[in-house]
């Protein structure tokens, strides 16, 4: 317990800290709502319209249930690296982690989950709200957020969930050590967005690319961050599949970890400190 | 064994350079060049527990750069360094949870957080008894008078508050060492004499080490027993602050008003520092003319309105003792 302590107080203080943005959360699930709309009824024409559609593994139900909740667990997606690090690289405040008796890279990443969590627990629940409760209550549950389809689903969604913020939180740790390294974040966070974007299934579901694509979607990296935990709550990955899914997500967390820990304990020995 | 040993210290930074102009920038595109800056040269100096020790020296002599060393921040390129036993770099977990670190122009506190909970933060991080660290936070809040600044976010509070929160940050965990990187700096006269008389009390009751570094020659006349001039990345001077003192400050001058246009002057152990129509300000060394003996030769061979006799200001005398060692800036 005396171990975690210096890391679970971060998370905690961070957490609590961004909870209290209310004008960023409500704006946050204004655009997260209003993106949603149009990719419901996107997918609406397209699969009224596309013969292709019947070849894909998502039905227009369960694409409209992804689309809502990929909305919800958009802040978890890791776009851009840690803002706090990327200010910490350049005012020099770098130097006073270094002076915690603690491990820097826990200490950022426990840093990186709160932020990550505490943006997503009042855009998700908002989300919910709307897309889950209401839309039924107006009459439009054609076109609104469905529970997952049994407790095995659900039970496999709260795991794999909880792996998403781990694997993003790796992810960020990497581009806040790219933000360490080049002195500026702004560069690395554009190039690696756009990947993301389309590899996580935020701009199209990865279930609706073509099927040659499909195993190479399913193992890289970006699909544990947003495409896996959705479709295992959507009942589109079930039984060994969502467990391999589970494992991928597993995987690369530990990967991007053991890669993050090698290159901070490198840039940490040649650190400099410019100025006063 | 001294607390803190430092022995051949080198450090040397890569700073990467660009020809002025927009041929420049695009040359930059094809090669980048790098330059090697020293920062420390060659340092060596060993503190006892308990000493108060002055850092001085001009910008870039590398004062930051040794507290950056000495606190496990950075790593030397060469030499060696041990603070109670323990090499910073290389056993920084270790070290890091027996000092505390002021750095005056950043600040270690929660910008938006309130002064309490990043005290509150500190605690978990350093992982503080609870009941050991709600006494030493009492103690520091009444000693830096931070009882009424408790609640306020951190980004709200003056300069000079801000600097009292940030001591009383770095001490929660009740170091045996604590470096001071410019504490003083920007502060208003009220605030410095509150930040000296705290650092004293701590060194003098508590026996903490203390280093600090400083470009005010009243935080170095007022704290320091012992001043290390450090310039060039190497030590010019190491010395108790009394000998420094009478070693640079030995130098007096002479102003006069002749009734006259000023004459020349040359005597041994004077030197013409200034001259304008009838004034003239003379420097004298008064181990070799005492003032007395200057001013009755000069008032027997010509007519005098006015004399008086000054010592040059400590901040003057260290100019030019950085001068004289050729370490002023470049």
């Amino acid at each position: 317990m005396t171990i975690a302590r210096p890391y679970a107080a971060a998370f905690a203080a961070r957490f609590m800290l961004l909870l209290q943005y209310r004008a960023a959360a409500l704006a946050g699930f204004a655009t997260q709502c209003w993106w949603g709309g149009i990719k419901v009824m996107v997918y609406a024409a397209f699969y009224a319209a596309a013969p292709a559609a019947a070849s894909t593994s998502l039905s227009l139900s369960q694409t409209i249930t992804y689309t809502w909740v990929a909305q919800a667990l958009f802040a978890l997606v890791p776009w851009t690296g840690d803002p706090e690090i990327g200010q910490a690289v350049r005012t020099g405040a770098v130097g006073y982690d270094r002076l915690r008796p603690v491990d820097t890279y826990g200490w950022w990443y426990a840093r990186a989950a709160a932020w990550m969590t505490a943006k997503v627990v009042p855009r998700a629940a908002l989300m919910l709200a709307f897309a889950g409760v209401l839309l039924p209550l107006i009459g439009l549950e054609t076109w609104s957020w469905r529970p997952p389809p049994d407790v095995a689903q659900a039970s496999l969604f709260a795991v794999s969930a909880v792996l998403l913020v781990a694997l993003s939180s790796a992810w960020v740790m990497l581009l806040n050590l790219a933000a360490v390294r080049f002195l500026d974040e702004r560069g690395v966070n554009a190039l690696t967005a756009s990947l993301i974007i389309v590899f996580s299934g935020n701009l199209l579901p990865l279930p609706l690319f073509p099927n040659w694509m499909q195993t190479f979607l399913f193992v890289q990296p970006f699909a544990g961050m947003l495409d896996i935990p959705v479709r295992i709550y959507s009942g589109d990955l079930v039984g060994e599949r969502a467990l391999a899914g589970l494992a991928l997500q597993a995987g690369w967390t530990g990967f991007f970890i053991l890669v993050g820990r090698i290159w901070m304990e490198r840039l940490m020995g040649r650190l400099q400190m410019q100025g006063g | 064994m001294p607390q803190i040993l430092v022995q051949d210290l080198a450090k040397t930074y890569r700073v990467a350079e660009r020809e002025p102009g927009l041929l420049g920038a695009a040359r930059g595109l094809v090669r980048r060049r790098t330059r090697t800056v020293e920062a420390l040269r060659d340092v060596s100096f060993s503190l006892e527990r308990g000493e108060l020790l002055g850092f001085i020296g001009p910008n870039g002599a590398g004062k930051s750069t040794t507290i950056k060393i000495l606190s496990g921040i950075l790593r030397p390129d060469s030499g060696r360094v041990e603070v109670g036993g323990l090499v910073p770099y290389a056993d920084r977990i270790a070290h890091v949870s027996r000092i505390g670190v002021v750095f005056g122009q950043r600040t270690q506190l929660w910008w938006d957080l309130p002064v309490i909970d990043g005290f509150d933060l500190l605690r978990d991080i350093y992982r503080v008894d609870p009941v050991r660290y709600a006494r030493t936070r009492d103690e520091l809040v009444s000693l830096l008078r931070l009882s009424t600044l408790l609640d306020q976010p951190v980004r709200q509070l003056s300069l000079g508050q801000r600097m009292r929160a940030e001591i009383a940050a770095a001490l929660l965990h009740e170091p045996d060492v604590l470096f001071l990187d410019e504490p003083t700096i920007g502060l208003d006269a009220p605030s410095k004499l509150a930040v000296r008389e705290f650092v004293k009390r701590l060194n003098r009751e508590r026996g903490v080490t203390v280093l600090l570094t400083t470009h005010d020659m009243h935080d170095i006349e007022a704290l320091a027993e012992r001043v290390i001039v450090i310039g060039h990345g190497q030590v010019l001077a190491d010395s108790p602050f009394e000998q420094l003192r009478n070693d640079v400050l030995r130098e007096r001058r002479l102003f006069i008003d002749f009734a006259d246009d000023a004459p020349h002057i040359d005597l041994p152990g004077v030197e013409v520092r200034a001259r304008g129509g009838r004034s003239l300000e003379l420097a004298f060394d008064p181990s070799i003319v005492p003032a007395p003996r200057l001013i009755a030769a000069i008032t027997a061979d010509y007519a005098v309105d006015d004399v008086h006799v000054e010592q040059p200001a400590i901040e003057e005398v260290i100019a030019r003792f950085y001068d004289l060692h050729g370490a002023a800036e470049a």
